[in-house]
């Protein structure tokens, strides 16, 4: 039976090099990648009171919407841009306006174009973690309330059936297909190649970037737009994590609600929004004189097999992951590099705000760095942004992205009360400058952690890009 | 595109065979329901579905219980499991045992087959329909006459809802269920692409076996579409033949035939155990096929505009160059062949894209008129009865009450003894993502 030293071996054998050329985002505080990053360095807050549907008196009133988006200003989306969100998806619609802006930056083309010459359509994938689309709620009630029988307690079916026939239509039904994104994204840009959408809850687009990036490293295409999108910001998203006590109840104070590491942390906030980044084997990306952002150099995964609701207790699972990332990119955790630091820089944490999560977490990390974890900065921009959901994976990655090119870290806003469970670099209520006297980044090395509910979980490395 | 992966590959075998359908649970139910040629399309139990214009279905034997598939330690987490879950549960028990796999399912103390660390889970979903009885009386505590309130929602209605209720309906918490039961702590995921994820699911898993990030997977895909939500939705999508005055589907659901109505909903998938193929080996299992190829693609024209076939031709062809096989060689096929005109003449032209005049000598296996449409089940199902096909070296019996396209060997026929050694998977989906799996006879 082979082991894991055979796998390690597999996987490094003849690779393919694999690099980043571009990446876009719709977030709650914006949809532009430079704006949205002095933002989160300068640590704004995206949290306000829900306005998209009347949650006043919610447990949970409060998130982190994306508002005044606009599918125009993130490319000629003529046959889309003037519909409202109904009928093509809000989800699908941020996952376009990301996808734009992405492609663009890796000189691929705008949306409806002819594909960019030298592109093999058949050798360009999509691979995202989108959500499910937004379901229609009030069909939902109104159908179920007309067709309840208050004598028999239980729904009558047919008349469920008749009102549902009136009152559920088409587009929003269709709309909910998780795939849509995808869908929407691969008839835009023309890609033929190999078209996945995976749900691993809040891993999913962790995990689709991951999968993509071995796609072209094991050549079965060149070129994968790759993240995911999501919102859950509808009133059965915010029931089913009302009822899980899984999300934030200070209604008092939403802007500071998501304390990601603090000892008065109570749960997460909800977001909203996509990221998608554009993959490409390096040889390609250079033969047609794109401009690599960073390198992908480690990507791992596994399974808690633990129990459905809860994490498990030691991170084991999370331990796994980030350990599989890790050897792949040929990085040892415990070491130290010429000037004395460990060799990975900055570590996005997945970093809920969960009093589970976050303890978790940090004990995975100690797992994985020893002795070297106190030194490796570990931030949550979840603590500005809410959580992304699926989506929040590919989100994050950028984030690293952004600090690797600018050499600045963004900070765990909220973070006053330390937590003796949390004890590490949470780069705390200010981003941290990590340029040389030059002005040079030193942050040459991050890596983005993505645990989803029921226990998968999935790690990225990425490396500041050097010939 | 010969690469250095060629030189020192890992192949991957089809060791056990976990099959749920409307023939019960077990792939032996399977095999000769469909050898009888059996439709097992008619009336709906579950519930009342006479106010709907499709409700004819292929819906598993009354009597099921998912409690009869997990050990008597976890019958409280069944509670939690949404009818997809519990049909995922049952196919990965049984694909399991079939291996001969050592898990905690099958034996706590025994020591596993695998290091769990080795063993990875790919299981293909849809979006899970909510039931709708359950959400019904919550709903009703937060309404004035048929009127829903908002406000009293969130200040008591909600919280009729069971805590763990969204938990129920996560279309990741097939995978996940399946990882806790059988300790499967390598790479996981939950591919969502309708039709397709039970191939790509299958596809993936392969890859993470091949690139050395496991030595064994539970990979498939399963879905159950007999519900109220699923069965309104698809026809709003007008993929669902009506069924006044049937009282069986089996001559409504008519791959291939350009007069067909559109398909029928079916529920359960496959569910397999694969292995790297020198592991099982090592030790003493007999593999039923091999995984040779698997290609994925995605269709141009997607949901909504007439698909042309272009997608899936690209991942057959694609499989057949993983596989190192020329399209001559397929013995038969399995698409996906649901009923519906536009995708299965989309298939159809993929089909004869790849394989040409010669399309007409392979026999193809449709299961939507035996079964209904699956949904994220299908392409495992085709799976797990391609791989059956190649162990018994034998066709199941094809019904067809329709008048599909000329030159085609759809049937009807009854089942016969075939000298078969390489048989294509391939399903394309209302989204687009198209994949293809080969599959050989076992060495």
């Amino acid at each position: 039976m082979s082991n894991a030293s055979v796998g390690a071996d597999a996987r490094t054998r003849g690779r393919r090099r694999i690099v980043m050329t571009g990446m876009g985002w719709v977030t709650p505080l914006g949809g532009d990648v430079d704006t949205v990053w002095e933002r989160l360095v300068a640590g704004a807050s995206a949290i306000g009171l829900i306005t998209r549907f009347q949650a006043e008196t919610f447990p949970t009133n409060f998130g982190a919407e994306v508002k005044q988006f606009d599918l125009n200003e993130h490319g000629p989306f003529a046959e889309l841009a003037g519909l409202p969100d109904e009928t093509t998806g809000r989800s699908a619609r941020f996952a376009l306006a990301a996808a734009a802006r992405a492609m663009q930056q890796a000189g691929l083309g705008a949306p409806g174009a002819a594909p960019t010459a030298g592109i093999d359509p058949e050798r360009m994938g999509v691979y995202l973690g989108a959500g499910e689309g937004t379901p229609d709620f009030d069909a939902c009630t109104a159908t179920c309330l007309e067709a309840w029988s208050g004598e028999h307690r239980t729904l009558d079916m047919h008349v469920w059936a008749q009102q549902a026939y009136a009152r559920m239509e088409q587009t929003k039904e269709l709309e909910q297909e998780p795939y849509l994104p995808v869908t929407q994204i691969a008839r835009h840009f023309g890609a033929r190649g190999p078209s996945f959408n995976c749900m691993t809850a809040c891993a999913a687009s962790t995990q689709s970037v991951g999968e993509a990036v071995e796609i072209i490293r094991r050549d079965d295409a060149d070129i994968m737009i790759a993240g995911g999108s999501h919102t859950m910001l509808h009133p059965f998203g915010m029931t089913g994590f009302i009822r899980l006590t899984a999300m934030s109840k200070r209604r008092d104070a939403p802007a500071t609600a998501a304390r990601p590491f603090d000892q008065t942390r109570d749960g997460f906030v909800m977001g909203e929004g996509a990221g998608v980044v554009i993959l490409e084997e390096l040889s390609h990306a250079l033969a047609r004189g794109a401009k690599p952002l960073v390198e992908v150099v480690g990507y791992g995964s596994s399974a808690d097999a633990y129990r459905i609701t809860d994490i498990q207790p030691e991170g084991l699972g999370a331990i796994a992951a980030m350990r599989s990332a890790l050897a792949q990119a040929g990085i040892d955790p415990a070491a130290v590099g010429e000037d004395g630091r460990p060799l990975v820089h900055y570590i996005s944490a997945h970093g809920t705000g969960t009093k589970e999560n976050d303890a978790i977490e940090t004990k995975a990390v100690r797992g994985v760095f020893g002795d070297n974890a106190s030194r490796v900065p570990f931030s949550s921009v979840k603590s500005m942004l809410g959580h992304l959901i699926q989506a929040a994976g590919a989100v994050e990655l950028m984030t690293c992205v952004q600090a690797i090119r600018t050499g600045f870290l963004p900070p765990t806003m909220n973070l006053h009360n330390p937590d003796p469970a949390c004890d590490l670099d949470y780069v705390p209520n200010r981003a941290r400058d990590m340029r040389d006297a030059n002005g040079a980044s030193r942050v040459h090395v991050a890596m983005s952690n993505g645990f989803g509910f029921g226990g998968q979980n999935d790690t990225l490395v990425i490396r500041r890009f050097d010939a | 595109m010969a690469t250095d992966w060629q030189s020192g590959r890992r192949r991957i075998v089809i060791t056990g065979i976990g099959a749920v359908s409307a023939f019960g649970v077990g792939h032996d139910a399977l095999w000769q329901g469909l050898c009888t040629g059996e439709s097992r399309l008619g009336p709906i139990h579950a519930f009342d579905a006479s106010g709907l214009r499709s409700n004819l279905a292929g819906e598993l034997p009354e009597g099921f219980s998912a409690r009869d598939f997990v050990p008597k330690s976890y019958r409280k987490g069944v509670k939690v499991m949404a009818r997809d879950i519990e049909l995922a549960v049952a196919a990965a028990l049984c694909a399991v045992q079939h291996a001969g796999w050592m898990t905690p399912a099958i034996d706590a103390e025994a020591p596993p087959t695998y290091p769990p660390n080795r063993v990875g889970c790919q299981i293909g979903a849809g979006l899970i329909a909510p039931e709708l009885p359950e959400l019904a009386s919550a709903f009703v505590t937060a309404a004035e006459g048929k009127h829903f309130s908002y406000e009293q929602w969130g200040e008591v209605g909600m919280n009729n809802l069971t805590p763990l209720w969204m938990l129920k309906y996560l279309p990741n918490m097939l995978a996940c269920h399946v990882t806790i039961l059988h300790n499967a702590q390598g790479p996981s995921n939950t591919i969502t692409c309708a039709e397709a994820s039970g191939v790509l699911s299958i596809g993936e898993s392969m890859r993470v076996i091949e690139r050395g990030d496991a030595d064994a997977a539970i990979a498939g895909g399963v879905e159950s579409k007999v519900n109220p939500t699923w069965l309104l939705r698809l026809d709003l999508m007008k993929r669902l033949a009506h069924t006044d005055g049937h009282s069986t589907g089996a001559n409504l659901v008519r791959p291939y035939d350009p007069k067909a109505p559109g398909t029928l909903v079916g529920e359960g998938g496959g569910i397999l155990a694969l292995e790297e193929a020198q592991a099982a080996l090592n030790r003493g299992a007999s593999p039923v096929a091999a995984l040779l190829g698997f290609g994925a693609g995605h269709e141009p024209q997607g949901f909504d505009r007439s698909p042309t076939g272009a997608g899936l031709a690209g991942a057959i062809r694609a499989a057949l160059r993983d596989a190192n096989c020329q399209a001559q060689e397929i013995d038969a096929i399995l698409p996906q062949a649901c009923g519906c005109p536009a995708s299965d003449g989309a298939e159809l032209e993929a089909l004869r894209a790849v394989f040409g005049p010669r399309l007409s000598q392979i026999p193809l296996v449709t299961l939507a008129p035996n079964l209904g449409d699956l949904g994220a089940g299908a392409g495992a199902m085709a799976v797990a009865v391609g791989a059956t096909c190649l162990r018994e070296q034998a066709l199941p019996a094809r019904i067809h009450h329709g008048s599909p396209e000329s030159g085609l060997l759809v049937g009807p026929s009854a089942s016969e003894t075939r000298t078969l050694n390489k048989v294509l998977v391939c399903t394309g989906s209302i989204g687009g993502q198209c994949g293809a799996l080969i599959l050989a006879r076992a060495a």
